[in-house]
C-alpha cells in the first residue's frame, strides 16, 4: 500500500532531523531503563525476601543485641519450624574503598543455610563450613571480583569487633536465580562468640537478630505477636515482622531518593514527548500544502492522520528499540562496576515492557495534535500556503 | 453538446472575523461537455475561487453547482472527496507533486483510491506518462525534473483516473514560453484527442488563444463578451 511507502519516505525526508530525534528518544529510553533498573535493583532485596521467614530484632533498634537464650524459647512457639540467628560483623577488607565493601555476617552455621534454600552450596562445602570454626562461605560475585577460591584466607580488620580476623573459604554459594544477592560473606557465629569473650567490655551470648521459618505465611502476624508477647516484660523486648517488612524498613531509609529517581524517569518520558512532538509538529506544518493536495485528489483526513501517526510511531519505535538495545550492555557495565552497591542489577521484564510501552505511547501522543490539526485543514487554506 | 457544468446564481463570501469579503456575486456559468474554456481577469477577481467551487474543494455561500447531474454543494465531506477522486483532475500553477515520490508514484497516487488491479494501474500510469512524453523519466523525483517536466507529471496525475473535468489554475503561470507551449499543446491534445472538458485560468493571452472560448471575470462577475460563442 502506498500509504506505508509514503510514511517510510516521509520519515527520511529530513534525514538528519529524524536521526537526531531517533537518537534523542533512544538516549532518553535508555536513561529511563537504567533509572528503573536502579530502582528495581534497590528493591531486589525486598522482592527476593521470603514471606515465610520472620525476623525478630531488639524492639528499640537493630543495633542492640538479643540474648542467645531466646533461641530455645522461640523454637517452642507453635508454627515455628526452624530458628537461626545472625550478627552484623562489618569490618574492613583490603583497602577502605567502596568497591571492597560487601555484607558480612556471623551466622549460626548449623541452621542458617537450611533457612535460606535460595543460596545454593554443595553439601561437602557446607559440611566443612559447619566443622571449621574460622571458615566462611562467600557469594560467587565476591569470589569472582576478588579472584578467590576455596581454601583461600580472607583477612578483615574489625571495627564493631576489634582485632584482625582471618577466615578460610570453605564454600562459595550461588543464587538459585539471578535476582539473588551473591555478594555476602557468612562465618560461624560460634567463632565470633568465642573471640569476643577475650575482648574486654564485650559480652558473649549475644545475637543480632533471630530468623524463624514458619509453616504458614498466613500466620505470620499471630506468630510474631506470640514471640513479642513473650518478651514484653523483659529488658530486651523484641520486634518481630516478616523478612519482607524487615527489608523494607531498610529500603525506606532511602525512599526519598527512590521516589525522586522514579520521578526523574517519568520526567524523561515527558522530555521525549516534547522532542518528538516538536519534530512532528514541524513536519506537519511544512507539509500542509501536500496534505491539501492529497485531499484535492480525494484522500480523506483519516489518511492524512494515519500518515502522521504512522511516521511518529515509526520514529518512536525506532528510538525505543535502539534505546533498549543500548540499555543491556550499559546495565551490565553498571552492575559490574558497582557489584556490591547493587548486588542484583538486572533489567527486569517489567522494565523492558515499560520502555516499549512508553515508546509506543509517546509516538501516539506526539502525533495527536499534528494529525488532528492536519486532517482538519481546509484544502483552500492549505493550497494558499507558500511552500 | 450537452452541458457538463452548470453554475447557478453562485455567491461566495469570505469572512475575516466579522468582516464580509464578497468575492463572487450571483454568478452563473455553463460549460458544455468537450469544451476548452479559458478564464481570464485581473488578480483578485475571483478566478481561483470559482475554480475551487467547480472542483468541489470549496463550497459556495449560496447557489448551486451541478456537474454531470450531481449537485455537489449537497454532498458531505466524505462524499465530496470521493466525488473529486472520480470526476476532477486538478492541475496547479506550482505543480504540487509529492517530493518524496517518483514521477511514477506521483501519477499512481490517485489510483490508490480506485479498485483497479495492480496490472491495470501499471498500464494506466505508463500510458499517461507516455502521453505526456515522460516514459524515460518515470523513476525521477520531482526535484530531478524541470518545471515543464514536473507540470507534465502533474497533468499525467490529473488525467490518470480518466476524470470528467480537468481544472487548471494558471498551469503555465510558472513556466517559460517553450515549456508553456508544450503544456498548452498537451492540454489541446487532451481536449481534441481524448475529449476532455477543460476549464483553465490564465493571465496569458497566448494561452487563452489555445482555448475555444475565453470568459472574463471582473470583480466577481462574468463579463458578457461572447468570445467564440
Ligand atoms: N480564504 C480567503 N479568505 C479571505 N479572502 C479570500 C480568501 N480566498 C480568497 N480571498 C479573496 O478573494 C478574492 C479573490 O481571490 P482569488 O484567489 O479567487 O483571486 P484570483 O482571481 O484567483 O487572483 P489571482 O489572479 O491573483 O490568482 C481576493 O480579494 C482574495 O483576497
Ligand atoms: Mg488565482
Amino acid at each position: 500500500m502506498k500509504v506505508i511507502k509514503l510514511i517510510s519516505k516521509n520519515v527520511f525526508r529530513h534525514k538528519l532531523r529524524s536521526i537526531l530525534t531517533i537518537f534523542g528518544i533512544a538516549v532518553a529510553v535508555m536513561a529511563f531503563g537504567l533509572l528503573r533498573t536502579v530502582v528495581t535493583a534497590w528493591n531486589a532485596g525486598v522482592d527476593a525476601s521470603s514471606s515465610s521467614r520472620l525476623i525478630s530484632r531488639h524492639a528499640v533498634s537493630f543495633i542492640f543485641p538479643l540474648p542467645f537464650s531466646y533461641r530455645d524459647q522461640i523454637q517452642k512457639v507453635p508454627g515455628v519450624t526452624g530458628v537461626s540467628f545472625a550478627n552484623w560483623f562489618g569490618g574492613k577488607y583490603k583497602e577502605d574503598k567502596p568497591e571492597n565493601f560487601f555484607a558480612r555476617f556471623a551466622v549460626d552455621a548449623e541452621t542458617f543455610m537450611e533457612l535460606y534454600p535460595e543460596y545454593l552450596i554443595p553439601s561437602d562445602q557446607l559440611d566443612r563450613f559447619k566443622k571449621e570454626p574460622n571458615s566462611c562461605i562467600i557469594g560467587k560475585k565476591i569470589a569472582d571480583q576478588h579472584n578467590l577460591k576455596i581454601g583461600d584466607i580472607m583477612t578483615f580488620t574489625g571495627d564493631i569487633y576489634p582485632g584482625t580476623w582471618d577466615f578460610t573459604i570453605a564454600g562459595i554459594y550461588t543464587g538459585k536465580d539471578k535476582y539473588i544477592d551473591e555478594t555476602q560473606l557468612f562465618f560461624p557465629w560460634s567463632y565470633l562468640d568465642e573471640r569476643v569473650k577475650s575482648i574486654p567490655g564485650y559480652g558473649s551470648g549475644l545475637v543480632g537478630w533471630y530468623i524463624m521459618q514458619i509453616d504458614n505465611p498466613k500466620s505470620a502476624s499471630e506468630v510474631s505477636q506470640v514471640i513479642d508477647g513473650m518478651y514484653l516484660n523483659s529488658t530486651a523486648k523484641t520486634k518481630t515482622e516478616t523478612e519482607k517488612a524487615f527489608q523494607q524498613s531498610f529500603v525506606s531509609l532511602s525512599g526519598a531518593i527512590l521516589v525522586s529517581l522514579q520521578l526523574i524517569s517519568y520526567v524523561i518520558i515527558g522530555i521525549i514527548l516534547l522532542v518528538l512532538g516538536n519534530t512532528m509538529i514541524m513536519s506537519a506544518r511544512e507539509r500542509i500544502r501536500e496534505y491539501a493536495v492529497l485531499k484535492t485528489l480525494g484522500f480523506t483526513g483519516t489518511t492524512i492522520a494515519i500518515l502522521i501517526i504512522g511516521e511518529s510511531l515509526t520514529i518512536s519505535i525506532a528510538g525505543g528499540v535502539l534505546g533498549l538495545l543500548l540499555t543491556f550492555p550499559l546495565a551490565n557495565g553498571f552492575g559490574n562496576a558497582f557489584p556490591t552497591i547493587f548486588p542484583v542489577f538486572q533489567v527486569l521484564p517489567s522494565t523492558i515492557f515499560m520502555m516499549v510501552g512508553f515508546s509506543l505511547l509517546v509516538g501516539l501522543a506526539a502525533s495527536i495534535f499534528p494529525s488532528w490539526k492536519s486532517s482538519r485543514i481546509s484544502i483552500v487554506e492549505g493550497l494558499r500556503q507558500i511552500g | 453538446m450537452s452541458t457538463l457544468v452548470q453554475v447557478n446564481q453562485v455567491s461566495k463570501i469570505y469572512y475575516r472575523g466579522t468582516i464580509e469579503i464578497p468575492v463572487l456575486q450571483n454568478l452563473s456559468l455553463d460549460v458544455p461537455e468537450g469544451e476548452f474554456m479559458a478564464l481570464m481577469g485581473p488578480s483578485g477577481s475571483g478566478k481561483t475561487t470559482l475554480l475551487n467551487l467547480i472542483s468541489g474543494i470549496d463550497r459556495p455561500t449560496s447557489g448551486s453547482i451541478v456537474i454531470a447531474g450531481t449537485d455537489i454543494a449537497k454532498l458531505n465531506e466524505t462524499q465530496l472527496a470521493k466525488w473529486r477522486s472520480q470526476n476532477i483532475g486538478f492541475i496547479f500553477q506550482f505543480y504540487n507533486l509529492i517530493p518524496v515520490l517518483t514521477a511514477y508514484e506521483n501519477v499512481e497516487l490517485p489510483l490508490e483510491l480506485t479498485n483497479l488491479s495492480k496490472k491495470e494501474k501499471k498500464q494506466r500510469v505508463e500510458g499517461v506518462l507516455n502521453i505526456v512524453g515522460l516514459s524515460d523519466r518515470m523513476d525521477h523525483y520531482p526535484k530531478q525534473l524541470s518545471g515543464g517536466q514536473q507540470q507534465r507529471v502533474a497533468i499525467a496525475r490529473a488525467v490518470v483516473t480518466d476524470p470528467t473535468l480537468i481544472i487548471g489554475d494558471e498551469p503555465t503561470g510558472d513556466l517559460d514560453r517553450k515549456s508553456a507551449e508544450e503544456i498548452l499543446n498537451l492540454m489541446d491534445r487532451l481536449n481534441r484527442e481524448f475529449k476532455k472538458t477543460i476549464v483553465m485560468v490564465t493571465h496569458d493571452p497566448h494561452a487563452a488563444e489555445k482555448a475555444h472560448v475565453t470568459r472574463h471575470l471582473e470583480k466577481g462577475e462574468l463579463m458578457v463578451n461572447g468570445d467564440g460563442k
